[in-house]
């Protein structure tokens, strides 16, 4: 099993629910999950047209959450650089926060590592798997699970949890440190762009880092 | 939700969801990356999960909360060992909701 599915199935569950409780038909909070496959953006997305947000100010949140999947692309690309285009397409659907740090925890240190791209494929449809069932759970069970369980912070959790196994030197911790108080400091900003400016000062501090230490 | 508002939103929400995943191994693979840009690369997942994580663990109710008093940050402060030393993800979980509860307990 993946160390990751815990997280996966409650985040999974968590959104579910979220989705027929702000009023979605169990069909249309199925197409969403599998058409969007984006667990933050979603409920991030809801969250905003509770408010009361614009449609056009909402879809530019979720993408602004997404980018940071852009950046995952960026990273594995170079490990996809020989499949076939619907092969791509493929790979880019399935490309996951959960998948990618399992991905990249594995092979950054071994890149040539024969059979890679097929442990990519297994692990995401594992991941995208359990994703939607526990969503469909999440969609059946609706509101019955009560709220002082406080299940959405086994999300926080996960996350926890894989940013401290990515951390394997001193560049790496300066770059998550500075990423953190940026977050901090930056959550003021509208739309959650607070998230890409933390990012990338995070990724400055890191290369900074690894440029001045000896 | 009325029907129009939910598959505008389902459709929006593919297709802003689907592009960055693309971006790079679909549509942009051909576009030479500065050598600073490659170097940076590896500092992503680290920086990424430390902005999403920290912010939700710091604040409480729209306010910055670093004491003892927050029990979000009592559970990672034993998670974290815990995720340090294991390098697994359910147990950091199982730790830190079995603190969070805990400090919810005593704080009340």
């Amino acid at each position: 099993m993946l160390p990751v599915l815990p997280g996966v199935a409650t985040f999974g569950v968590i959104s579910g629910v979220a989705m027929v409780g702000s009023g979605m038909t169990p069909l249309a909070a199925m197409a969403m999950s599998a058409a969007t496959y984006a667990g933050t953006a979603q409920l991030a997305a809801l969250q905003l047209l509770a408010a009361g947000a614009p449609m056009v100010v909402i879809l530019f949140a979720a993408l602004v959450l997404n980018l940071r999947f852009a950046l995952y692309s960026l990273s594995m690309a170079p490990h996809f650089r020989d499949a076939t285009t619907p092969r791509k397409w493929l790979y880019s659907y399935l490309l996951s926060d959960n998948g990618y740090a399992h991905f990249i925890t594995r092979y950054s240190t071994h890149p040539e590592e024969p059979g890679k791209v097929g442990y990519y494929l297994g692990a995401c449809t594992v991941i995208w798997t359990v994703w939607q069932a526990s969503t469909a759970l999440g969609v059946a069970v609706g509101a019955g699970i009560p709220t002082e369980w406080r299940l959405e912070f086994t999300v926080t959790l996960t996350f926890f949890a894989l940013g401290i196994s990515v951390i394997r030197d001193k560049a790496m911790a300066v770059a998550a440190a500075t990423a953190a108080i940026t977050a901090v400091l930056a959550m003021g900003l509208p739309y959650r762009l607070g998230l890409l400016v933390a990012v990338a000062a995070g990724i400055a501090a890191g290369v900074a880092a690894e440029r001045w230490t000896p | 939700m009325d029907p129009l508002t939910a598959w505008l939103l389902i459709c929006g929400l593919a297709v802003t969801s689907f592009v960055p995943r693309g971006s790079f191994i679909l549509f942009l693979h051909r576009l030479p990356l500065p050598a600073v840009v490659q170097r940076g690369m590896r500092f992503v997942p680290a920086a990424v999960f430390a902005a999403l994580v920290i912010p939700d663990i710091a604040f409480a109710g729209g306010a910055l909360r670093l004491g003892l008093e927050n029990p979000k940050l009592i559970a990672v402060l034993v998670a974290g060992p815990v995720a340090w030393r294991t390098r697994n993800t359910l147990a950091t979980i199982v730790a830190g909701m079995a603190a969070l509860h805990l400090a919810d307990r005593l704080l009340v």
